[in-house]
């Protein structure tokens, strides 16, 4: 399961990830961001509730960050030890901005 | 020890009742978060893999083996540089084997982690995430059918 709740201030998004962001909840996080993510130029995710991530969700991350690099920011906030842990290993830790 | 077979039509919507099964075995053990997160991991990305590759365009069924066992289940010729503390304690191992096209998931190239968000690909994270969170992964082709296992030391 995956709580998405978001908060969008002109050209400003904060979206807040509550759950699960695995093979079956990633594409409504994806389907989502394709709604807004154009008309903005700073996106934060906050994941003080994400419990877990697999690659599908590690895509959908990686994608933001390719389209936010052209158009503008994009940081992490909140990321708990076991999530910046898959982080770490997978290289994520160096492409995306962890606070 | 516990070992539970399971076969399910490896379809993305059955991913849940998978990786309920494991968690069950997994809580019964009182297998620390972590290692949890990492087990689910792995079950999600091998499941996910005959899901949407094995039997594609058609579906198919997954066998899922999930066993717990008080002795190290990787084979002996595997265990390089392990001390007998690293070999004591509960393990898990999950099997999944499927009667797709033959695919050996470990002979796919780890992708490049050090390179830029703008020069990394989309995918190939899975099996690596796998390779790098289990102590064990094994690849067989036999009998017509693929075979996947990992081993994981819970605790």
């Amino acid at each position: 399961m995956l709580n998405i709740q978001k908060q969008i201030n002109g050209s400003e998004a904060t979206v807040c990830l509550e759950g699960r962001l695995d093979t079956t909840t990633a594409p409504e996080l994806e389907s989502d961001l394709k709604s807004f993510i154009d008309s903005i130029t700073k996106l934060v995710f906050d994941f003080e509730k994400l419990e877990y991530i697999s690659s599908a969700g590690l895509r959908v991350l990686l994608t933001a960050q390719k389209i936010m690099s052209k158009q503008g920011s994009m940081k992490l906030i909140h990321v708990k030890d076991d999530v910046n842990e898959i982080f770490e290993v997978t290289g994520f830790s160096d492409i995306l901005t962890i606070e | 020890m516990y070992k539970t077979n399971l076969k399910i039509l490896a379809v993305i919507d059955n991913l849940s009742k998978v990786l309920e099964q494991v968690d069950e075995q997994l809580d019964a053990e009182m297998c620390p978060m972590k290692t949890r997160m990492q087990i689910d991991i792995a079950v999600e990305e091998l499941f996910v893999n005959i899901a949407n590759y094995a039997y594609s365009p058609d579906t198919g069924d997954a066998d899922i083996t999930i066993e717990t066992l008080d002795t190290c289940p990787i084979p002996e010729d595997c265990r390089d540089g392990m001390t007998p503390e690293d070999m004591n304690g509960t393990w898990l191992r999950v099997t999944m084997s499927d009667a797709g096209t033959p695919f050996n998931p470990l002979s796919k190239e780890d992708p490049d982690v050090t390179l830029s968000a703008k020069e990394r690909r989309i995918g190939g994270l899975g099996i690596f995430m796998v390779k790098k969170s289990m102590d064990h992964m094994y690849y067989e082709y036999k009998d017509g059918k693929n075979h996947v296992s990992i081993c994981k030391k819970l605790r």
